[in-house]
């Protein structure tokens, strides 16, 4: 299948769109009509054709738009992408796993030619052909990390693993949901997720620690999150939440169906041979309510998740203010009827709204 | 939550080698190595993983972990060096007695619980014996890297020191070399002393060395993170005995030569695992009731873990008493 990429901004004027095709294989994170914070991680080998799981690192058709929109925002601040010294082998790891994993998974799009060291990368969609040195940084425009998640989706922490702990120890992260890079650098797992509510009493990150630190070569895992964002913006950072923040005001009954948009992060783990560091892409996906309520089931549940869902993870995740308002929307498209489990949309089984 | 569920497997995925050279390197040490079937290049890995040979021994399926000891960058070979072991429950037995060239064999991806800590500005290696073999793959990543480092080797003899030769060979101002018998010893406090800030010390060999290479270094002021430290466990043998698997429904008996989870793989009950050695967690299991003395020996679970009676690592803790029921 080729994809054709969306011409489309992530600010200003927000011309950012879904498909009917990106509706569809959209990651709904919600596989019940409620939510709890869990150690909620499986294998990441393949999943069901067209879906986001399929691929080790799914492009789609927003791919060019967001590699502008990243490149936009390292520009304006540097310290977006980091690496300590000891992080460089990790990143050509990295590198490494992105080339063979997208030119194998895409070879219409990538490819990576091989002749001992001396390797050439072809990005056709971003028009891109290298030749450089394997493992010879003064050969790239970048540092290793830098140049490929340049040219892939999603954001990338770089975790140094020792101590039976993991280290933020480099990264690029331009499309986060209000966390820093510049203030995790040199963090270790329990200290950069202090801020979040609840999950700590719940045991829930030494848990999901223990399962980090095993992931084995060959063997990625993943896992979804989610949060709220208003307008089609993939750099809300706390940098910037000067510019975004303010955003969350503009909600009205009139427009929150194009305006409000479910943000879901979709986390992979992969062991890095070289370095026996960890990378942790959050790719981000983003799907305003009125398109999710194309899928009724969808619709359903959306309206009894956010109702329910408790007051300390709505205050964390931004939109306690707007969740009255999210409500009154959303119970338009909740009739009452039973969801069928499972995240997937089930539109031709699942009834269509009854009212 | 699960998007797209699939089935946990047990232990790290596989690959499928073929013999390609049995080097015997002296009265009990033989080099195996191997090229993957089909002819790809082995996945890059890092100094101090190890993989887990799995051997067909007439009925018994054997899986031993061993450390990868050829060089990292080289993706044509896999290369582990074997002790023999005359008293042990036969894994290197069966290595040493049956293996050779041409044979099919499984093998896990690497799996590195004793890797190099990279910031470290100099790496002090201590090896005993067939201990040599992590620091053997670490040395070359180094070597690759402009690494600073330095090895401190003790072996029984001259004819029993393991690979010797090649180190002091290319490296005679980094390897340092002491043989028991002539009464030679690592001049440990004053090695530990003497190092520059931000040195990593990494030691493998008998359990007495592990423990005094950490004792010492802790007295003289070292951090415990900048000592690092791998001992495989292998399961030792103990009198048979019965446990209850309740998830699935089965009672089994652990034989005396066997470990708890060797015993639950032959039932066909599927248990998680990674090293076999006590030491990476992930065959953590839950005890549901028990009447008994455990004999725990892992590195993994902390003394008031071992002392609860609430959990038990199978892969090398046994039990001793009259009943005990397992989660699994
Ligand atoms: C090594 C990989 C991981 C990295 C780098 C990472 C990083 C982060 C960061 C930076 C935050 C934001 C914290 C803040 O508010 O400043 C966060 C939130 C969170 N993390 Fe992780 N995390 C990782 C793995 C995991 C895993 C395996 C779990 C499994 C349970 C987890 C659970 C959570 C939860 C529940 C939140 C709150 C998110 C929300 O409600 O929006 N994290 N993580
Ligand atoms: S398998 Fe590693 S501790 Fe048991």
């Amino acid at each position: 299948m080729t994809i054709q990429f969306n011409d489309e901004t992530f600010r200003d004027d927000y011309s950012f769109h879904n498909s009917d095709w990106a509706i569809k294989r959209f990651p709904f994170p919600f596989h019940e009509d409620s939510y709890m914070y869990a150690v909620n991680m499986e294998q990441h080998r393949g999943g069901p054709e067209g879906s986001v799981y399929e691929k080790r690192f799914d492009v789609d058709e927003h791919y060019v738009a967001e590699m502008r929109d990243r490149a936009m925002v390292l520009a304006d601040d540097p310290l977006r992408c980091q690496s300590l010294p000891h992080m460089t082998l990790a990143g050509w790891d990295l590198l490494e796993l992105i080339m063979v994993s997208k030119s194998e998974d895409y070879p219409d799009l990538f490819e990576l030619h091989r002749d001992g060291d001396q390797w050439r990368w072809v990005n056709k969609p971003m028009g891109i052909d290298d030749s450089f040195t394997f493992m010879d940084e003064t050969t790239l425009p970048y540092g290793p990390m830098e140049y490929i998640t340049r040219q892939t989706q999603g954001d990338f922490c770089v975790l140094d693993q020792r101590e039976d702990n993991l280290w933020m120890d480099a990264g690029i992260v331009t499309t986060q949901a209000d966390w820093s890079l510049d203030f995790d650098i040199g963090m270790n797992f329990f200290e950069w997720h202090a801020p979040v509510p609840l999950a700590h009493e719940k045991g829930i990150f030494v848990r999901a620690l223990k399962f980090l630190l095993n992931i084995q070569q060959g063997a990625p895992a993943r896992r979804l999150n989610w949060t709220m964002t208003v307008n089609p913006l993939l750099d809300t950072s706390p940098e910037n939440y000067h510019k975004w923040g303010i955003q969350k005001t503009t909600l009205t009954p009139e427009n929150i169906g194009s305006k409000q948009h479910l943000r879901v992060e979709l986390q992979t783990f992969f062991r890095l041979p070289r370095s026996n560091a960890l990378v942790f892409p959050i790719r981000c996906y983003l799907c305003s309510f009125q398109d999710l309520m194309t899928m009724p089931k969808w619709g359903r549940r959306l309206h009894r998740v956010v109702r329910d869902l408790p007051v300390e993870l709505a205050t964390y995740k931004g939109f306690i203010d707007n969740r009255p308002m999210m409500l009154d929307y959303l119970s338009q498209f909740d009739d009452g009827l039973p969801t069928s489990p499972g995240v997937w949309p089930d539109f031709d089984t699942e009834p269509p709204l009854q009212k | 939550m699960s998007a797209a569920p699939q089935k946990a497997k047990a232990g790290a995925e596989k690959i499928e080698v073929i013999v390609k050279a049995v080097v015997p390197l002296n009265d009990l040490v033989t080099r195996f190595e191997f090229e993957r079937r089909g002819g790809a290049l082995f996945p890059p890995f890092s100094g101090g993983a190890h993989t887990v040979v799995e051997m067909q021994d007439g009925e018994r399926t054997r899986l031993n972990p061993y450390s990868l000891m050829s060089d990292p960058s080289d993706r044509t070979t896999y290369a582990i060096s074997v002790r023999r072991d005359d008293e042990g429950r036969g894994g290197s037995l069966f290595l040493h007695n049956h293996v050779k060239v041409g044979d099919v064999m499984t093998i896990t991806f690497p799996v590195n619980l004793f890797s190099l800590d990279l910031r470290a500005k100099k790496h002090l290696f201590f090896a005993g014996g067939i201990g040599i073999t992590p620091f053997m793959a670490m040395i070359e990543q180094l070597e690759h890297m402009n690494g600073n480092w330095e090895l401190h080797y003790a072996c029984r003899s001259e004819s029993l020191g393991t690979y010797v030769d090649v180190l002091s060979y290319k490296y005679p101002n980094k390897v340092h070399v002491y043989y028991d018998d002539q009464k030679q010893a690592i001049a440990l406090e004053d090695l530990l002393d003497g190092q520059p800030l931000g040195t990593n010390a990494y030691v493998c060999g008998p359990k007495g060395m592990i423990d005094w290479v950490h004792a010492t270094a802790s007295a003289a002021g070292w951090p415990d993170a900048n000592v690092h430290s791998e001992e495989f466990l292998a399961p030792a043998p103990g009198e048979p005995f019965e446990v209850r698997l309740c998830q699935s429904d089965k009672t089994i008996t652990v034989g005396e030569h066997e470990s708890l989870l060797e015993a639950i793989e032959r039932a066909g009950v599927e248990a998680p695992f990674l090293c076999r050695g006590g030491s990476c967690g992930q065959c953590e299991t839950d005890v549901v009731s028990y009447d008994g003395d455990f004999v725990h020996r892992d590195h993994w679970l902390d003394d008031e873990e071992h002392a609860s009676g609430k959990k038990i690592m199978p892969c090398v803790s046994r039990f001793v008493g009259k009943q005990l029921e397992l989660d699994r």
